[in-house]
């Protein structure tokens, strides 16, 4: 288990609980962060995960498949630490650390 | 005694969790009690038809177990509701209890429609809608088998792009003169076919089926109307869903098809709404005034934050555009849009590069758009359709130019 904070769509800080493994989006689902909504379910079908990783939670993942990318080209307010959370898998070395949720969805 | 809930959600399908996630999301301090019908914790449905027939392995849940084990939240599993009595605002469930409600949310969603042929009872027979149908069907295939696929919508489709995979001989029956008809037009249903023949599926179209040929209670073949009987180790039946309304018509509520709700999700009941594949709702991206029946995660999500917010007394969220998605075999269809009442089709790009678009237009203006296998299209077409812009067709029929430059400036 570790923890990761969220800053939702309405600028909250939201701890949430994670197991090793799980991804950003389903971490942020299941403590109900806002903003997002994760709909297709990590199909990369509906960008409804935007979050943006600060650059040390960046360097410890993958980077964006092909696939991710091809999305991540259309969703609004891209930034450099850009990624689909459904994409982006959560390890112990993560623990701590901070996630921003983009401002689409609610 | 009798525990009264600020919230009873009847349903735990997505359209049921969405609205506990939303109400949290929204700050809802009351109670929440979630009447689920089946023994499983609530789980995603489209995975049915495609990695979770692949693979089977764990329930796709759509929350952890955890996440039901808050006080704020009352899960019932195998809470099958047989009556509501809205006047006093009570719902019973089969096992004999009773929950009072302050208000209901009805989200029930839709059962597998079932074939009503000869032989349609065999215990190989399958639909797809429940993980337990999943379940059981995978139990029942053998290994290179034959399998029957009676339906050439999304669910025949995607299960028969997984059998195909799995190494089975896979034919689609289909009543209609091409695949995907209620869904898509006929440049899309054309490369869908053709994308299952090239994969070995026999796709046979304009064909009833007349009824299941039996052998001591076991599907052996399909009887088509034209004669023709096709063998069979299995068969799977997905030929649509009716919505699961009967309880709460009973109770008075209207509608035909479909629960009738208003743009908030409020039923004709007092305090009760409707939310997902069982409401009908006017919907502002449809060419037509008459209520639709929207079967689709977005929708369900949607509905669930317009009931949230309407309980926190917080002003709805914006409409959504409906969108949809299918995967079979490496090609993803993203469809955004209502493409119903359309008078003009663009096709983008050619559709044998297996990378295309095809637009719907009404007067000009963009209803809906089906992109095989581009993100970029589909993103930019719900954003199009969500302003309800006009399309120069020239432009847009450009697969080099990104659909929003091809938006005809405002007269």
């Amino acid at each position: 288990m570790g923890r990761i904070t969220f800053i939702d769509s309405g600028q909250a800080e939201r701890p949430a609980d994670f197991s090793p493994g799980e991804s950003v989006m389903t971490a942020a689902v299941n403590n109900n962060v806002a903003g997002i909504d994760g709909e297709c379910g990590g199909e990369l079908s509906c960008a409804t995960c935007h979050v943006y990783l600060p650059e040390s939670l960046a360097a410890l993942v993958p980077p964006p498949s092909a696939d991710e990318l091809e999305m991540l080209e259309v969703v609004d307010e891209r930034q450099a630490g850009s990624r689909l959370g459904c994409q982006v898998r959560l390890v112990d070395s993560m623990d701590g650390m901070v996630v921003v949720v983009a401002g689409e969805g609610s | 005694m009798t525990t009264t809930y600020d919230v009873v959600v009847v349903g735990a399908g997505h359209a049921g969790v969405a609205v506990v996630s939303a109400l949290a999301k929204a700050g809802f301090a009351g109670s929440v009690a979630v009447l689920g019908d089946e023994p499983v914790l609530p789980y995603e449905r489209p995975p049915l038809s495609k990695e979770y027939l692949t693979d089977g392995g764990a329930a796709p849940l759509l929350r952890t177990e955890a996440f039901w084990s808050t006080d704020s939240v009352q899960l019932e599993l195998g809470a099958q509701v047989t009556t509501v009595d809205p006047a006093a605002k009570l719902v019973h469930v089969a096992d004999g209890r009773t929950f009072g409600y302050r208000k209901l949310v009805w989200a029930t969603g839709a059962d597998a429609r079932a074939l009503r042929v000869p032989g349609a009872t065999a215990d190989n027979l399958h639909s797809i809608r429940r993980l337990s149908d999943v379940d059981r069907l995978r139990r029942h295939l053998t290994a290179r088998g034959r399998a029957v696929i009676i339906g050439g919508g999304y669910i025949g489709l995607e299960t028969a792009a997984v059998l195909t995979g799995l190494g089975h001989q896979v034919t689609v029956v289909e009543a209609v003169d091409r695949v995907l008809a209620r869904v898509t037009g006929p440049v899309v249903s054309r490369f869908y076919q053709q994308l299952h023949e090239r994969h070995g599926v026999r796709i046979v179209l304009g064909e009833t089926v007349a009824g299941i040929a039996t052998r001591a209670g076991r599907a052996h073949g399909v009887h088509l109307g034209s004669g023709e009987l096709l063998p069979a180790d299995v068969v799977i039946v997905g030929v649509g869903a009716v919505p699961a309304v009967e309880v709460l018509q009973d109770a008075g509520a209207a509608g035909d098809g479909g629960l009738l709700v208003d743009d908030l999700c409020r039923t004709t009941l007092p305090d009760v709404h409707a939310i997902g594949d069982c409401a009908l709702q006017v919907n502002r991206f449809s060419t037509s005034a008459a209520p639709v029946r929207l079967e689709s995660v977005s929708n369900a999500n949607h509905q669930a934050k317009v009931t949230a917010a309407h309980l926190v007394g917080a002003p709805p969220p914006v409409p959504a555009v409906p969108w949809f998605w299918s995967n079979q075999y490496d090609v993803k269809l993203q469809t955004a849009g209502l493409f119903a009442g359309h008078d003009e089709v663009v096709t983008r790009g050619e559709p044998d590069s297996g990378r295309f678009s095809v637009l719907y237009l009404a007067r000009g203006r963009l209803l809906a758009a089906d992109c095989v296998n581009v993100p970029a299209d589909f993103a930019g077409a719900r954003r199009v359709i969500g302003e309800r812009e006009r399309l120069d067709t020239e432009l847009a029929a450009d697969p080099g130019t990104p659909l929003k430059t091809a938006v005809l400036a405002h007269a």
